[in-house]
C-alpha cells in the first residue's frame, strides 16, 4: 500500500536528529573540514545514540530492535543535513557492523558484532573504490581467487574510511564471475600479511573523514573470513544499500543548502530589492526545494524495498543517479545564490559543493 | 508506515486500465489527425469493460493504496492509452471542482451533474488572471456578461461553464467573480474549436459573451460584496488547484511513460537491454540516458502521490501541489525529447505515437499554472513572501 507516512517512532527519530544536527553538528563542521580531522569526543556523543547498535540483536548485544533501511534514511538525511563528514565519521561501525549483520554467517557475526556493541565510537570500514578511472562497483579490478581452502586478494583500494584505526576493513572483491554475482566480500585484519595501508589520504572533499588507500598484495584470507561463507554475499543488497544510503546523505546536504540560502537571500540587497524578490534567485531557489523533494521520495521508495527485502536494484539505481546529478546542482547554484561569498571558506556552502561532488563519485562510504 | 508497493488489489485495479487504455490507443492518431472531429462519449469497446468506478469495490481503506493516490496512478494510468481519446468520457470538468469548492448547497444540488467547463484566461491576460476584462454588470435581477474567453478546456462539450468576470474593474483582483453560464444562454457564442500542437482530439473552445444575461443567483457562492483587501475570496478560487494540479501532473507523467515504455521495447528488439546497477563506466551512453530519464518519471510521479497523499489525510498541500505540477511540466518534457534523441528518426515518424506524446505532453507545464507561476508560489512560500513581495 502507498503510503508516504511515517511511524511515531521515526517522527521522533527524525526531529531529536534533526536538533542535534542543529545544535551539535553544524557548528564542528567547519572546524574539523580544515583541520581534517575529527574529534573522538564528537564521535562518541554520537554513539550515545546508539544509531548503529540499536539494529544488532540482542544476542550479540545489541539493542534487538528490527533492522530498518528506512529508519536509517530517515537518520542518515537528518545527520547529513547537519554535515555530512561528521555523518559519515559517526555512522562508519555500521559500515562494518551493518555489511556483516545482513550477510555474514552466525559465526562472523558472533565474532565481529560484539565490537559495535560497546559504550563508545569503534571504526568501521569498507573497502569497495578503486583509483583507477571508470570505476566500475561491477567490474571491480580487486580480485579474490581460490588458494586450497582460502582466497588470496590482489588489488589496490581507495577511500577506505579510517584505515588509520579500523581494526579490520570489510574489502570487496570480484571472483571469477561477472556483475553482482561476481562480488564478494572479506573480513580482512589490519595486519594482514600483504596489506599495505597507506598514509591517509588528501581529498577534495569529506576532508574530516580519515582515508586511507589499501594495496592488496597476495593476502591470504581463510575461508572463515569470506563473509557469507560458502554462499559469499548477496551483492546487490550489498550495492544497492550502499548507494541509497549515498542518497539519502545527499538529501540532508542538499537541504542543508536550500535552508541556508533562504535567509541569506533575503537579506542580501542588490539594487534596492532583497536577492530573493529576484525571479533569477526565487527560482533557483524554488527549484532546490523540488529537487529536494524528489530526491526525498527516490530514496524513501529504494529504502522501503531494502527493508521488505525486495530486489531494489532498479530503485537504488535510479535513487543514485538522480540524487547525485541534483545534489551538486543543487550545492553549485547554492554558491552562486551566495555570489562571491559562496566561494568564501566563511560560508559552509563551498565545504558542500566540494563534498556533493565527492559523494556523487564515492560508493561504500556509508550503509543503510 | 512508509511503503511504496502496490498491493494485489491496486494492481487488478492498474492492469484493467491499462488493458482499457490500449485500446484508446488504437484510436488515438486517427483523431489526432482529425482534429475537427470529437472522439466519442463512449468508444463501442466500452460496453464489455468494467468501469474504474466498479473496479474500487472489494478495496480495503487502510490496507489498499488511498483513493487519492490510486485516482493519480488511474489519470496516469489512461493518458498512457491516450490523452484525448477514452474507453469512457467522464462527465467532470474543471468547472465541477470549482463548483465543489466554491458554491453554495443549492448551486452544488442544480449544477452538480452538469459537466462544466472554467473560462478564466482572456486573449489579453493568462497566468495573471487579477486581469480580467470580461464585465458583469446587475441589472435589475440579472448579470449582464460581455467579453471573450480563450483555451477553455471541454469547453465545446460542457453543458456549462464557470466564467471568471470584473464586477468593478476598479477594484483589481477582489472585484473578480465566478458566475455560472449554462449553454444556449442568448448572448454566449462558443465560436471555435482551436488548432493546437497535441492534445488535437481535446476539445478547446473560444467563447465570446455579448450582454449575455443571466440570472442573480448565478454568481458562484453568491456573495456580491467586495472584500476590502483582495485576497480571500480569490485564493477560495484558487485552493480548486491543490487537487488539480497533481493530478495535471499524472496526466502528463501517463504520456511520458507511454513513451518510455515504447522506447525500452524498440531498443530490446534491436537488442539493448536496460539494465540496472552498472556505473556510469559500465554501460553505454544510450542505456544510461534512458535510466536517467526513468529516473526523472519516478522522481515526478512521487511528487505527484506525495501530494494526493497529503490530501487524503486532510494537510494542507498547496506547496506540493505546485511542487509535483512544475516538476511534472518540465519532466514530461524532458522524458519525451530525451525517448526522441535516443530512438532517432523513427521517434519523429508519424507512423508511431512518440512524436505525438511529444506534442501532446508539451500542455502539461502551460495549463494550470505555468511552471514559472508554480515557482512563483513554490519561492514565496519558502521567503515566506506575498504576492506584492515576490512577483
Amino acid at each position: 500500500m502507498i503510503s508516504f507516512g511515517p511511524t511515531e517512532e521515526q517522527e521522533l527519530v527524525r526531529d531529536t536528529l534533526r536538533e542535534f544536527a542543529n545544535e551539535e553538528i553544524r557548528k564542528p563542521a567547519r572546524e574539523c573540514d580544515e583541520a581534517s580531522e575529527i574529534p573522538t569526543a564528537f564521535l562518541d556523543k554520537v554513539w550515545e545514540m546508539g544509531l548503529t547498535t540499536t539494529q544488532i540483536p540482542a544476542e550479540y548485544g545489541g539493542g534487538g530492535e528490527a533492522r530498518s533501511p528506512i529508519m536509517n534514511a530517515i537518520a542518515l538525511e537528518e545527520l547529513a543535513y547537519g554535515d555530512v563528514t561528521l555523518a559519515a565519521a559517526a555512522l562508519a561501525p555500521s559500515l562494518s557492523a551493518m555489511t556483516i549483520l545482513d550477510h555474514g554467517t552466525d559465526e562472523q557475526k558472533k565474532t565481529y558484532l560484539p565490537a559495535y556493541c560497546g559504550d563508545k565510537w569503534v571504526a568501521g570500514s569498507l573497502a569497495l573504490v578503486e583509483p583507477s578511472p571508470a570505476f566500475d562497483a561491477l567490474n571491480l579490478r580487486t580480485l579474490a581467487e581460490p588458494k586450497g581452502d582460502n582466497f588470496t586478494l590482489t588489488g589496490t583500494k581507495t577511500f577506505v574510511p579510517f584505515g588509520d584505526r579500523a581494526d579490520h576493513f570489510i574489502v570487496v572483491a570480484r571472483n571469477a564471475q561477472d556483475g553482482f554475482a561476481g562480488l564478494e566480500a572479506f573480513i580482512v585484519p589490519r595486519d594482514a600479511k600483504g596489506l599495505r595501508i597507506s598514509e591517509n589520504e588528501k581529498n577534495m572533499g569529506l576532508r574530516g573523514l580519515a582515508t586511507s588507500r589499501l594495496e592488496l598484495e597476495k593476502v591470504e584470507v581463510s575461508a572463515a573470513n569470506r563473509l557469507g561463507g560458502e554462499k559469499g554475499i548477496d551483492g546487490r543488497r550489498l550495492i544497492n544499500s550502499s548507494r541509497v544510503a549515498t542518497g539519502a546523505a545527499l538529501v540532508g546536504l542538499s537541504r542543508a543548502v536550500l535552508e541556508y540560502v533562504v535567509p541569506y537571500a533575503k537579506e542580501r540587497e542588490a539594487f534596492d530589492q532583497a536577492i530573493a524578490q529576484k525571479q533569477a534567485i526565487a527560482f533557483m531557489c524554488a527549484d532546490m526545494k523540488i529537487e529536494v523533494e524528489s530526491m526525498r521520495w527516490l530514496v524513501w521508495k529504494a529504502a522501503s524495498q531494502l527493508e521488505q527485502s525486495l530486489d531494489a536494484t532498479r530503485s537504488a539505481h535510479h535513487a543514485h543517479i538522480y540524487t547525485t546529478d541534483h545534489a551538486v546542482t543543487i550545492a553549485d547554484n547554492g554558491i552562486q545564490v551566495l555570489g562571491g561569498h559562496g566561494f568564501i571558506r566563511e560560508h559552509p556552502v563551498e565545504m558542500w559543493y566540494r563534498n556533493a561532488q565527492s559523494l556523487a563519485v564515492l560508493e561504500g562510504t556509508f550503509a543503510l | 508506515m512508509i511503503d511504496f508497493e502496490l498491493t494485489k488489489k491496486d494492481q487488478e485495479i492498474l492492469d484493467e486500465i491499462r488493458r482499457q487504455a490500449l485500446v484508446a490507443r488504437e484510436h488515438a492518431r486517427y483523431y489526432d489527425e482529425n482534429e475537427h472531429e470529437f472522439p466519442p462519449d463512449k468508444l463501442p469497446e466500452a460496453d464489455d469493460f468494467p468501469h474504474a468506478h466498479g473496479l474500487f469495490a472489494g478495496r480495503e481503506e487502510g490496507k489498499d493504496t488511498s483513493v487519492g493516490i490510486m485516482s493519480m496512478l488511474l489519470a496516469a494510468g489512461e493518458t498512457w492509452g491516450d490523452y484525448s481519446v477514452r474507453m469512457r468520457r467522464g462527465s467532470g470538468g474543471l468547472g465541477n471542482a470549482a463548483l465543489r469548492a466554491a458554491g453554495t448547497p443549492e448551486q452544488q444540488a442544480k449544477w452538480g451533474d452538469m459537466t462544466l467547463a472554467m473560462a478564466i484566461t482572456e486573449p489579453g491576460c493568462g497566468s495573471d488572471p487579477s486581469k480580467v476584462q470580461m464585465t458583469a454588470v446587475l441589472d435589475g435581477d440579472e448579470w449582464v456578461l460581455n467579453g471573450e474567453k480563450i483555451f477553455v478546456t471541454t469547453g465545446c462539450r460542457a453543458g456549462g461553464v464557470i466564467v471568471w468576470a470584473t464586477i468593478d474593474k476598479s477594484a483589481g483582483r477582489a472585484g473578480i467573480k465566478s458566475f455560472l453560464v449554462e449553454k444556449e444562454t442568448p448572448g454566449f457564442i462558443v465560436a471555435h474549436k482551436e488548432k493546437k500542437l497535441g492534445i488535437r482530439a481535446d476539445d478547446t473552445a473560444a467563447y465570446v459573451f455579448q450582454d449575455c444575461r443571466i440570472p442573480r443567483e448565478n454568481l458562484l457562492g453568491l456573495n456580491e460584496e467586495i472584500p476590502k483587501a483582495s485576497s480571500g475570496g480569490f485564493r477560495g478560487v484558487m485552493k480548486t488547484f491543490n487537487m488539480t494540479r497533481p493530478g495535471v501532473a499524472a496526466i502528463g507523467l501517463g504520456i511520458s511513460q507511454a513513451a518510455l515504455d515504447f522506447t525500452r521495447d524498440q531498443l530490446a528488439e534491436a537488442g539493448i537491454e536496460i539494465e540496472y546497477g552498472a556505473s556510469l563506466q559500465g554501460q553505454s551512453a544510450v542505456v544510461d540516458k534512458f535510466c536517467r530519464l526513468e529516473a526523472l518519471q519516478e522522481a515526478s510521479m512521487l511528487t505527484v502521490m506525495r501530494a494526493a497523499w497529503l490530501a487524503g489525510e486532510g494537510k494542507i498541500n498547496n506547496d506540493e501541489a505546485s511542487i509535483c505540477k512544475a516538476k511534472g511540466g518540465s519532466a514530461v518534457r524532458e522524458i519525451t525529447q530525451g525517448c526522441i534523441d535516443i530512438l532517432g528518426p523513427m521517434g519523429v515518424s508519424r507512423e508511431h505515437l512518440l512524436e505525438k506524446w511529444f506534442r501532446d505532453v508539451r500542455i502539461t507545464d502551460i495549463y494550470e499554472g505555468t511552471g514559472q507561476i508554480q515557482r512563483m508560489i513554490i519561492a514565496r512560500s519558502l521567503f515566506d513572501y506575498t504576492r506584492a513581495e515576490l512577483n
